[in-house]
C-alpha cells in the first residue's frame, strides 16, 4: 500500500473528515503534507502522529511519559524495520520478534489501542499469510 | 530504571547526553554488557544502548530513550521534532552506519567516508540555514538536536569530515558540542581516542545493509525549490504588481544621526583597530567590513542608523614605535591614524564618523566611569612587583626587557615569552635583564595598581544595592542572550569566562601615553587599554555629537550591534559591561555582540613580520578593484569557523560566481533591453511559471532577509547567487533571442521574459549594495532605476522597472582574472614584503634602517651578480618555451635574490611590473 493510500485510510479511522492531499517525495516516496498552517511535513508517521492530533485523539499517541516513548519506538520500528527490510529472513526475524513481544500483551503498549498498532498492521499487513488477514 | 550500554557502541552518545540534559543521571543505574549479548528478551538480535523501565518494559530505540528522558522532564512532543527523528532514524542512519563502516573497520578516508553522508548534512545545513534558527526545531535546544548531536558526533568531531561550506551545520554543531551533557557524553563513550573507540564495537556488528546499494551516493543535494502555495503566489504577485508606489518614503538624512523614539535605532560599532598596525584583510573582514555590510543593509530597511569606528591609540606598543620611529607617541598616532582611514576609505567603508581615542572627551568619559566605579568602592588597590630601569626611571613593559631565559638559558628571551623554547615567562624571573632602550639592568620594585574588583564580596558593603559586579554582568547576560543575535563563539566564550570565576582586573599600567589616572599617588600611571580602550566608542561618538549620551545612555530605545574578531569577545562581553553596569549611569550595552573566527592566508597566518600575506594598503595596488575584494572577503567570511583566504579560489570565485553567474545575468537582462526592445522595457503577460519564479524569488529575498537581520552576512551572499541562477535558468529555457524572431506571440513572450530578467537585475543591484555598493551603484545606473527603488529593499519583489521605463547604457560589470596575473600576486605576497611595505610607508625610521642596513659594499655586489645571473636563465628558459612551472620557479627565484638585494641596499622594492605587459 503505497503510503498517501495508507495516510488517506488513517484519516477515514480517525473520522476526519476534510481529505488532505500527499505528494511523495524522492526514491523511497516518502509521502509529504502541505499543512495550511504552516510547513510542510515529511514522513509516514510524523504525518500520521499530525493526524492523530487533528482529530483531537492524542490518547492514541499514548497517555504516559513511558507509553509516548513505546508508542514512537514502535512508529519507528515499522519506518525502520519493516518498511526497510532488505531479506525474507529479515522479515521472518521482524515477525519473530514481535509475536514474542505481544506473547503477554494485548496491543503493543500493553493494554491500550495505539497509533503504533494501527501503523504495524498497515505495515505488515502485506506480510501475513491470507488465512489470518481476517 | 536501568540504562544498558556496550564499550564503543554509538548509540551510548545520545542516550547519555539526553540523560545528562534532561533527566538528572542520578537515578539511573548503568550496566556494561558485551556488544553480542542478547538484553532485549524479546529481540533475536543484540541491541544496545537498551533502557530498562521499572515497569520491566524496554526502550530498544536510542530516540525512544532519548524521547523518554525529554518527556520525563516535561518537554511535549511536536511534528517538526517527530520529523526529524524519523528523518534521522530513515535517512541519516542508514548513510551515517555506512561511514562510520568505512572509516572505523576499513580505515577508509576522505570522500569514501564523507560520500555517503554529504547529502544528509547538506541536507541539515540548509534546514538550519533556510529557517534561520539555531536549532533544529527551534530557538533552544531540545530533543531533536541531541539526537540528531549523538549520531553525528563521532564522525563530526573530526573537522575533515564536516564540509567548510556547511556553515549553519557547523555552528549547530559546535554549540551543541560545548554544552557540558554533551561533553560529558562524548568524553565517556569515546574517551578521548576519537572515532576509533567505537572499533571493537561496529567490528562485531553485522555490515550494514545500507552498504550494498541505494543510499551510498555522491549526488548532491538538488536545489530543493519549495512547493508554493496558490496563497504565497497570490500574495507575491499582488505585492509585484502594486510595483514603486508601495515603497515608503525615504527617511531623511539627519546629521547628526540620532535616535529617534519609536524608531528602530541601531548603534554598529566595529573593533576599533589598533593604530599602529596596518590592518591586513583578517582585520579588515572581521571588523570594519563585516560591521559595513550590516550598516548598509541596515539603512537600506530605513533603521535609523549611525556606524562608529576609530584608531585605538594608547598603550605600550604606541610608545615603542615612537622610539622606533624617533616621533612622539601623537606623531604616530597622526600619522597612522591617517593610513587606517585612507584604507578604510578604499574600502568603501561607511562610516557615520571614523574617530580616535587620544582626544579629550576621552579623558573625561574614561574618568568619570572610573570615578563612579572607586564612588562604588568597585576598585581596589594592590602591589604589583614589576622591573624598573632607574636610568630611564619607568617601569619596563614586557616588550621593554631582554635578558637570559631562566629555562633554556637563551640570551635575547623577551620580558614575557622566550622565542627559543617557547614558554611564557614573568619579567622579573629573567636573568640578567636589560632595559632595551638604555641596557641598562633594571632593578625590581613594587608598583601600585588598581584593580577592577569583579567578585567583590556583597558583605564587604553595607549598602544594599552593592552586590557583586560578577553577579550584575551574569544577571545582565542572563536577561540579554536569549533571543539575541550573539554569535555562537561569542557565547562560549563568555559562558567559559563565567564558568571560571570572574578576577579582579588590573586596570592600570606604568606608562605615559594614556588615560592619566585621576587619584593621588597615580599621576605617574594612566589606565591600561583594556579598561578605557571600549570606551572609546563612547568618546568617538562624542567628539560625532555633543548628545552623545542619546546614544548610550538609552537603552531602551537603542540597539547595539558590536563588531570583532574572536579575541576581543571579553572585553566587550564582560569587561565594559562590568564597568558600564558598576558606574549605574544607564549605560546601553551591547545587545548582539558578532565576532567572527579567524581568516588565514593561504595555508599559514597572516604575518607582518614574515610579511605574508596581504595588508590592507597593499589591496589597492593589486589593480583589483574594492568590490571584488569585498565580494571575496564576505563570501569566505569566517563565520563559524575558521576560513582561508586563497588566490586560487579568489580567481575562481570571480569568475564562476560574478563573471559567469551574477554579472552575466544582470549583463543580458540589460542587453536584451536595448537590442530587442530600443532601451525600453517592455510589457509583460505573467504566465504561471512567471508568476512561480516570481514568487521563488520572493520567497529567497525574504530569507536573505532573515539572515542578515541575524547578521549571517556570508550565507545572505548566496541567496544573491541564488536569485540570479534562477534568473540565467530562466533567460536559458525561453531563449528571448529566438523569440524575438518569431510571430506576435513568440515576441510578447521574448518582452516577458525579458522584463522580468531586468526587474531580477534591478532587484539584485539593491541586494548587492551591502556587499558591492560601487557595482551596485553602477548597475543601478545602467538600468536608471528610481531614486527610491536604490535606497530601500523592502521585503517584497517588486516591480521597479515598470514597462516603458527606458533604460542606460548597459556594459559589462567585471572583469576575468587571469592565471599568470594571480600567480605573480600570490608569489609577490608569499613572504618577504614587510620592508618592502614599511619603507614605502614609513620611509624607513633610523632604527629600522640600521638594521637593514649591515650589508657590506661586497654583499651588494654578490647579489647584484646573482640576479644577473639568474636573470639569464630566466631569459633562456623563456626564449626556449620551456615548461611553465619551470619557468615560474626560476622566476621566484630570481624575486627573491632581487628583494635580497634591495634589503642590503636598503632600497624600496620595485613592484613586479612584469606580468602587464600582456
Amino acid at each position: 500500500m503505497a503510503a498517501a493510500a495508507e495516510l488517506t485510510l488513517l484519516e477515514k479511522s480517525l473520522g476526519l473528515s476534510k481529505g488532505n492531499k500527499y505528494s511523495a517525495q524522492g526514491e523511497r516516496q516518502i509521502p509529504v503534507l502541505q499543512t495550511n498552517n504552516g510547513p510542510s511535513l515529511t514522513g509516514l508517521t510524523t504525518i500520521a502522529a499530525h493526524l492523530v492530533k487533528q482529530a483531537n485523539k492524542e490518547y492514541l499517541l499514548g497517555s504516559t511519559a513511558e507509553e509516548k516513548a513505546v508508542v514512537q519506538q514502535w512508529l519507528e520500528y515499522r519506518v525502520t524495520r519493516v518498511d526497510g527490510h532488505s531479506s525474507k529472513d529479515d522479515i521472518h526475524t521482524v515477525l519473530k520478534d514481535l509475536n514474542s513481544y505481544l506473547e503477554d500483551k494485548v496491543y503493543l503498549t500493553g493494554y491500550n489501542f495505539t497509533l503504533a498498532d494501527i501503523l504495524l498492521y498497515y505495515g505488515l499487513h502485506r506480510f501475513i499469510p491470507r488465512s489470518l488477514d481476517v | 530504571m536501568r540504562l544498558f550500554v556496550s564499550e564503543g557502541a554509538p548509540g551510548s552518545l545520545p542516550v547519555l547526553a539526553a540523560a545528562g540534559r534532561a533527566q538528572g543521571r542520578a537515578e539511573l543505574l548503568i550496566s556494561t554488557v558485551g556488544p553480542e549479548e542478547c538484553v532485549v528478551p524479546f529481540l533475536t538480535r543484540p541491541k544496545v544502548p537498551v533502557l530498562q523501565l521499572d515497569s520491566g518494559n524496554y526502550l530498544f530505540s536510542t530516540s525512544a530513550i532519548c524521547r523518554y528522558f525529554f518527556l520525563l522532564s516535561g518537554w511535549e512532543q511536536d511534528d517538526l521534532t517527530n520529523q526529524w527523528l524519523e528523518w534521522e532514524a530513515t535517512e541519516l542512519q542508514p548513510a551515517l552506519s555506512a561511514a562510520l563502516y568505512y572509516l572505523v573497520v576499513q580505515g577508509k578516508k576522505g570522500e569514501d567516508v564523507l560520500g555517503p553522508v554529504r547529502r544528509a548534512l547538506t541536507h541539515i545545513d540548509h534546514s538550519l540555514s533556510r529557517r534561520s534558527c539555531p536549532f533544529l526545531a527551534g530557538e533552544t535546544e531540545s530533543l531533536a538536536d541531541i539526537v540528531l548531536w549523538g549520531a553525528l558526533y563521532p564522525l563530526l568531531q573530526d573537522p575533515s569530515y564536516l564540509p567548510e561550506e556547511l556553515g549553519a551545520l557547523h555552528s549547530w554543531f559546535q554549540t551543541l558540542s560545548s554544552q557540558e551533557p554533551c561533553q560529558r557524553a562524548a568524553e565517556t563513550v569515546l574517551k578521548q581516542q576519537g572515532v576509533l573507540a567505537l572499533r571493537p564495537y561496529l567490528q562485531k556488528q553485522p555490515q550494514p545493509s545500507s552498504l550494498e546499494g541505494r543510499l551510498v551516493s555522491n549526488e548532491p543535494e538538488e536545489e530543493e525549490l519549495a512547493t508554493l502555495s496558490e496563497e504565497e503566489i497570490a500574495v507575491a504577485v499582488a505585492a509585484w504588481e502594486k510595483g514603486l508606489e508601495s515603497l515608503p518614503p525615504l527617511r531623511p538624512q539627519q546629521n547628526p544621526v540620532l535616535p529617534v523614539a519609536g524608531e528602530r535605532n541601531v548603534l554598529i560599532t566595529s573593533a576599533l583597530p589598533y593604530v599602529n598596525n596596518v590592518p591586513h584583510l583578517g582585520n579588515i573582514i572581521g571588523c570594519v567590513l563585516s560591521a559595513d555590510v550590516f550598516a548598509r543593509y541596515s539603512r537600506l530597511r530605513q533603521w535609523n542608523t549611525l556606524y562608529l569606528c576609530g584608531t585605538d591609540e594608547y598603550g605600550t606598543a604606541t610608545e615603542t614605535k615612537a622610539m622606533e620611529e624617533g616621533l612622539t607617541p601623537q606623531e604616530i598616532c597622526d600619522k597612522y591614524h591617517v593610513i587606517h582611514a585612507d584604507i578604510y576609505r578604499w574600502f568603501n567603508i561607511s562610516f557615520d564618523f571614523f574617530g580616535r581615542t587620544t582626544t579629550p572627551q576621552q579623558t573625561k568619559i574614561t574618568q568619570d566611569i572610573f570615578q563612579r566605579l572607586l564612588a562604588r568602592g568597585f576598585v581596589l588597590q594592590d602591589t604589583v612587583e614589576q622591573l624598573r630601569c632607574e636610568h630611564c626611571a619607568r617601569f619596563l613593559a614586557d616588550r621593554f626587557v631582554e635578558g637570559v631565559c631562566p629555562f633554556c638559558g637563551y640570551e635575547e628571551a623577551r620580558g614575557d615569552q622566550c622565542d627559543k623554547c617557547g614558554k611564557l615567562i614573568n619579567a622579573i624571573e629573567l636573568k640578567k635583564p636589560q632595559c632595551k632602550v638604555c641596557r641598562s639592568c633594571p632593578v625590581v620594585k613594587s608598583s601600585q595598581h588598581l584593580f577592577l574588583d569583579l567578585p567583590k564580596l556583597s558583605q564587604t558593603s553595607s549598602v544594599l544595592l552593592c552586590y557583586q559586579l560578577a553577579a550584575r554582568v551574569e544577571e545582565w547576560l542572563e536577561k540579554t542572550l536569549p533571543g539575541s543575535d550573539w554569535t555562537a563563539n561569542a557565547r562560549f566564550i563568555i559562558r567559559s569566562w563565567l564558568r571560571d570565576g570572574l578576577k579582579p582586573r588590573c586596570i592600570t599600567r606604568d606608562l605615559k601615553w594614556g588615560t592619566p589616572v585621576p587619584l593621588e599617588g597615580f599621576e605617574d600611571k594612566v589606565f591600561y587599554v583594556w579598561f578605557d580602550a571600549t570606551i572609546g566608542y563612547l568618546s568617538i561618538t562624542a567628539n560625532y555629537t555633543d548628545q552623545w549620551e542619546k546614544w548610550w545612555k538609552n537603552p531602551e530605545q537603542v540597539n547595539l550591534y558590536q563588531f570583532m574578531a574572536k579575541d576581543n569577545v571579553p572585553f566587550h562581553g564582560i569587561v565594559f559591561p562590568s564597568s558600564a553596569l558598576g558606574a549605574e549611569d544607564n549605560y546601553t550595552l551591547v545587545s548582539h555582540l558578532i565576532a567572527t573566527e579567524y581568516l588565514n592566508y593561504e595555508d599559514g597566518k597572516f604575518s607582518k613580520s614574515r610579511g605574508v600575506g596581504v595588508f590592507g594598503d597593499m589591496a589597492q595596488d593589486t589593480g583589483i578593484p574594492a568590490d571584488i575584494w569585498r565580494f571575496y572577503l564576505l563570501y569566505i567570511r569566517p563565520e563559524g569557523q575558521d576560513s582561508a583566504f586563497s588566490w586560487t579560489d579568489m580567481l575562481f570565485k570571480n569568475n564562476s560566481e560574478l563573471l559567469n553567474n551574477l554579472g552575466n545575468f544582470i549583463n543580458r537582462a540589460g542587453m536584451f533591453v536595448s537590442k530587442f526592445f530600443g532601451g525600453f522595457v517592455p510589457e509583460m503577460v505573467l504566465t504561471s511559471d512567471d508568476q512561480r519564479l516570481l514568487t521563488h524569488i520572493t520567497l529567497e529575498l525574504q530569507h536573505y532577509h532573515q539572515l542578515l537581520e541575524k547578521v549571517r552576512i556570508r550565507d545572505a551572499l548566496r541567496s544573491i547567487l541564488t536569485i540570479s541562477r534562477h534568473g540565467n535558468q530562466y533567460i536559458q529555457v525561453n531563449e528571448p533571442w529566438k523569440r524575438i524572431k518569431g510571430g506576435e506571440a513568440d515576441r510578447q513572450r521574448a518582452g516577458t521574459v525579458t522584463g522580468l530578467a531586468v526587474n531580477i537585475a534591478a532587484l539584485l543591484s539593491v541586494m548587492l549594495q551591502p556587499y558591492m555598493p560601487t557595482v551596485s551603484a553602477t548597475i543601478q545606473a545602467q538600468l536608471q532605476l528610481p531614486p527610491p527603488a536604490c535606497s530601500i529593499l523592502p521585503t517584497n519583489f517588486l516591480c521597479t522597472l515598470p514597462a516603458g521605463h527606458q533604460i542606460g547604457t548597459v556594459s559589462p560589470l567585471f572583469q576575468k582574472l587571469e592565471n599568470d596575473q594571480i600567480e605573480s600576486l600570490k608569489q609577490r605576497f608569499s613572504g618577504g614584503q614587510l620592508e618592502e611595505s614599511l619603507a614605502l610607508k614609513a620611509k624607513a625610521s633610523p632604527k629600522t634602517a640600521a638594521g637593514l642596513t649591515t650589508a657590506g659594499p661586497q654583499q651588494i655586489q654578490a647579489l647584484t651578480e646573482e640576479v644577473t645571473k639568474q636573470g639569464n636563465i630566466v631569459r633562456e628558459l623563456k626564449a626556449q618555451k620551456a615548461d611553465k612551472n619551470q619557468i615560474a620557479a626560476e622566476v621566484a627565484k630570481l624575486l627573491d635574490l632581487k628583494k635580497q638585494l634591495a634589503l642590503a641596499e636598503g632600497k624600496p622594492l620595485e613592484t613586479s611590473k612584469g606580468k602587464k605587459k600582456k
